[in-house]
């Protein structure tokens, strides 16, 4: 498509937002709320909203084509309600959180939780939009984190703000790793993405820090379909943590996010997630449903490593992926999966062996507590390339209670006969007498409790970094508080 | 300090304790002894407050009603169980385990909790007692352990505790004859005027090594008989026969068959 073939509505808004642009674009955006449903028309009003080039709008319209002509994945063991596509609005402008005077302005129930957590007042300050001294900090410490980064090299923006300065780095990778056409939800985050961040590590760089101490904080506003592009280039190493361990609600219900990631030759990313979004009440109103495409390519030598903790959402559809391309790249994935209430998780990981002697582990840990239901689904792939390609998966699953449901579904397919694939797994419960043998030595039923679930996923916060496995243990014990007896 | 009277305990209609009396003095050490289901554990469980029996009688410790509590308030009230079969939990840590069980007794108890850095001076030298090496406060609570391994891990445990009461089921259960001797070492290094003592054991064996100052046989939910030491040895050598109703040997009147330990 062409310049001259955009239609007249659309220019009308690009020259309209571009000259809005010079007098504040967010200021304008702040007003602004597509009518709800989609079609062509709102894809290209949101990209000239977003006064993205020609060839992104392409790409956005050719994804939305594709989705029109795909339906709904129904393979995995959720019950959904049905989802009204119509109903959503697609382009909503962030609205700015009130400001609070002080920590006595924010909820209660968000205060416990926090300190419950034990995330620092001024993370704290942040996290809840609180003015005062704490934003000045969250300024200065914002440009501190700026500063560093630039200095090692390393880009870390917004996506929006890619696609504006560094859109060629873009251009390459966008959808190199999840197609627009990949499946369902992610043509549909293909051609509605609000916004996102977009994260490049030049050859030879190690991040000189983690980023998530930057991200949690400039986390919060995640939209509802966010896009995630991280090219880390040869020999380079980054640490990612997305997420937050504090309660994030959410007035829209679907969230459809897709997560890319570019290892190039003997790069290492290390990706982390703590989901809590809200999970709906104890009869199942309410709550996230949550559909994330997330997948890794690593080139030769390369190694891509996922390390989740979801404890939120009413429904979740997550298999972060790795596919193992280059020669001796290595694919890791670590998750703890918590489905308490009514909550439903259909979540596990894909390993793709392309190239020779590929390495891939998978250790899940699921806990299913109250009426939760919590699936492992899992592809182990060795293609006929992948000479001595090994893979070791681990499937642990704790049940809580008599109501819920814990279920393994892996799948394996090898092509190559020097493939060496092995896998475990286990369901167990906490045991009264595990219960008692803690209580005889003085703990509470509900701080034994917590200590055994913790036990149970050990191998997976271990490979959290410090700070978050310490606050995700904690968010661990808090989901499953009134699970006991 | 401890007065148990009228202790009944049963699971369902099973009737495992029939009304069994038991008086501890601070400082003493008393032998259970009885033959296999004559319910040595369930009073073993009953001190310590497990659920699922129906429990009548009274258990006093220094004046507080046992009965009243769980078991968590009873482990701050100083009751101490070294479990005949000691649970496994993948994931805990020992050293882990060992600090927040002593520190959710003093909290319970109002005392100041013990940082990490003075506790590992009190589980070193704890160690000593039961000729631990440090590597065993990195290991998962009990899991991978030797049979001889968790019953030191207890004894460690109840060396951290330091208990009012320490009962300890068939703590002797399992072990070769040198990790009898450490155990029953590190029990009598325990040994103190304030702290109390209920040994049960099926054998006279470990009481070689552990002299009791009382020794009472338990035979089918009742005491039937009460002594010294030399009570064990002549147990000893005659037995439990001449306490025990022959029809025990009848699987389907034996009064503990169906009974967890």
């Amino acid at each position: 498509m062409t310049e001259s073939t955009v239609s007249d509505s659309t220019r009308t808004i690009q020259e309209l937002t571009s000259s809005d642009y010079e007098f504040g674009f967010s200021t304008d955006l702040d007003t602004d709320i597509a009518p709800p449903g989609l079609d062509e028309s709102i894809v290209r009003l949101i990209s000239a909203k977003k006064n993205e080039p020609e060839w992104l709008l392409e790409w956005r319209l050719k994804a939305y084509e594709a989705w029109t002509k795909m339906e709904e994945p129904d393979w995995a063991k959720l019950d959904i309600a049905p989802i009204d596509y119509d109903a959503i609005s697609y382009w909503a402008a962030p609205k700015p959180k009130p400001v609070l005077d002080s920590m006595d302005d924010v909820d209660p129930d968000i205060r416990e939780m926090f300190d419950k957590l034990g995330i620092p007042l001024h993370e704290q300050k942040m996290l809840s939009n609180v003015a005062v001294d704490a934003i000045v900090d969250s300024v200065s410490v914002t440009t501190t984190f700026k500063a560093t980064l630039l200095e090692a090299g390393v880009i870390f923006c917004s996506f929006s703000e890619a696609v504006q300065d560094y859109p060629d780095l873009v251009r390459e990778h966008l959808g190199s790793v999840v197609p627009v056409r990949d499946n369902y939800f992610a043509a549909l985050n293909s051609a509605v993405f609000s916004d996102g961040s977009f994260c490049y590590i030049p050859k030879g760089v190690r991040c000189p820090m983690e980023l998530s101490t930057y991200f949690r904080i400039n986390s919060m506003n995640t939209g509802q379909f966010e896009r995630t592009l991280i090219i880390a280039d040869d020999d380079s190493h980054v640490s990612y943590l997305e997420g937050c361990t504090a309660p994030q609600r959410d007035e829209n219900q679907l969230h459809a996010a897709v997560v890319e990631l570019v290892a190039k030759d003997r790069a290492e990313i290390k990706y982390s997630t703590v989901q809590n979004w809200y999970p709906g009440d104890e009869n199942g109103l309410g709550g996230i449903y949550n559909f994330v495409t997330k997948r890794g390519r690593a080139h030769t030598d390369a190694k891509i490593s996922w390390t989740q903790v979801e404890t939120g959402s009413a429904i979740t559809w997550k298999y972060p992926s790795v596919i193992l391309q280059g020669d001796r790249s290595v694919g890791e994935f670590y998750s703890v999966a918590l489905s308490s209430k009514r909550q439903q998780a259909d979540t596990g990981t894909k390993m793709i062996h392309i190239g020779k002697d590929t390495t891939s582990s998978i250790i899940s840990k699921g806990i299913s507590a109250a009426h939760g239901q919590n699936t492992y689904r899992g592809l182990v792939k060795v293609m006929r390339s992948a000479e001595n390609a090994r893979n070791y998966t681990q499937c642990d699953s704790l049940l809580l209670g008599k109501e819920c449901g814990a279920h393994t579904i892996p799948y394996i397919e090898v092509k190559n006969p020097t493939a060496q694939v092995e896998h475990e797994a286990s369901t167990s419960t906490v045991g009264e007498d595990q219960l008692y043998y803690c209580r005889q030595r003085g703990m509470t039923e509900e701080d034994a409790m917590s200590m055994i679930v913790n036990g149970f996923c050990r191998e997976v916060f271990n490979e959290l970094p410090m700070e978050f496995a310490v606050e995700a243990q904690r968010l661990l014990s808090m989901s499953l508080e009134g699970s006991v007896g | 300090m401890l007065h148990v009277n009228n202790l009944t305990a049963a699971i369902g209609d099973k009737e495992i304790l029939k009304g069994l009396d038991l008086e501890v003095g601070a400082g003493e050490v008393h032998a259970i002894m009885g033959p296999n289901g004559s319910g040595k554990s369930t009073l073993a469980h009953a001190l310590a407050g497990r659920d699922g029996y129906d429990i009548t009688g009274t258990i006093t410790l220094d004046d507080a009603d046992l009965l009243d509590m769980e078991p968590e308030a009873r482990a701050a009230a100083g009751v101490f169980l070294g479990f005949q079969y000691p649970v496994e939990i993948p994931g805990v840590n020992n050293m882990y385990f060992l600090r927040t069980a002593l520190n959710s007794v003093r909290r319970a108890r109002g005392e100041d909790e013990v940082g990490a850095r003075d506790f590992l001076s009190v589980a070193k030298e704890a160690m000593n007692l039961v000729e631990m090496k440090e590597d065993f406060l990195y290991r998962a609570v009990n899991a991978g352990f030797s049979g001889g391994e968790k019953k030191r891990n207890e004894i460690l445990q109840m060396a951290i505790m330091q208990p009012r009461l320490a009962v300890l089921d068939e703590t002797d259960s399992g072990l070769d004859i040198d990790a009898l001797r450490i155990i029953a070492g590190g029990v009598n290094a325990l040994r103190n005027p304030d702290r109390s003592m209920i040994v049960i054991t099926h054998y006279q064996r470990l009481l070689d090594y552990i002299k009791p100052d009382f020794v009472h046989v338990l035979v089918d939910g009742r005491i039937v008989q009460s002594g010294d030491y030399t009570l064990a040895l002549e147990l000893e050598d005659h037995g439990y026969a001449n306490y025990v109703n022959h029809d025990l040997d009848d699987p389907s009147t034996r009064p503990l068959s169906g009974v967890p330990s």
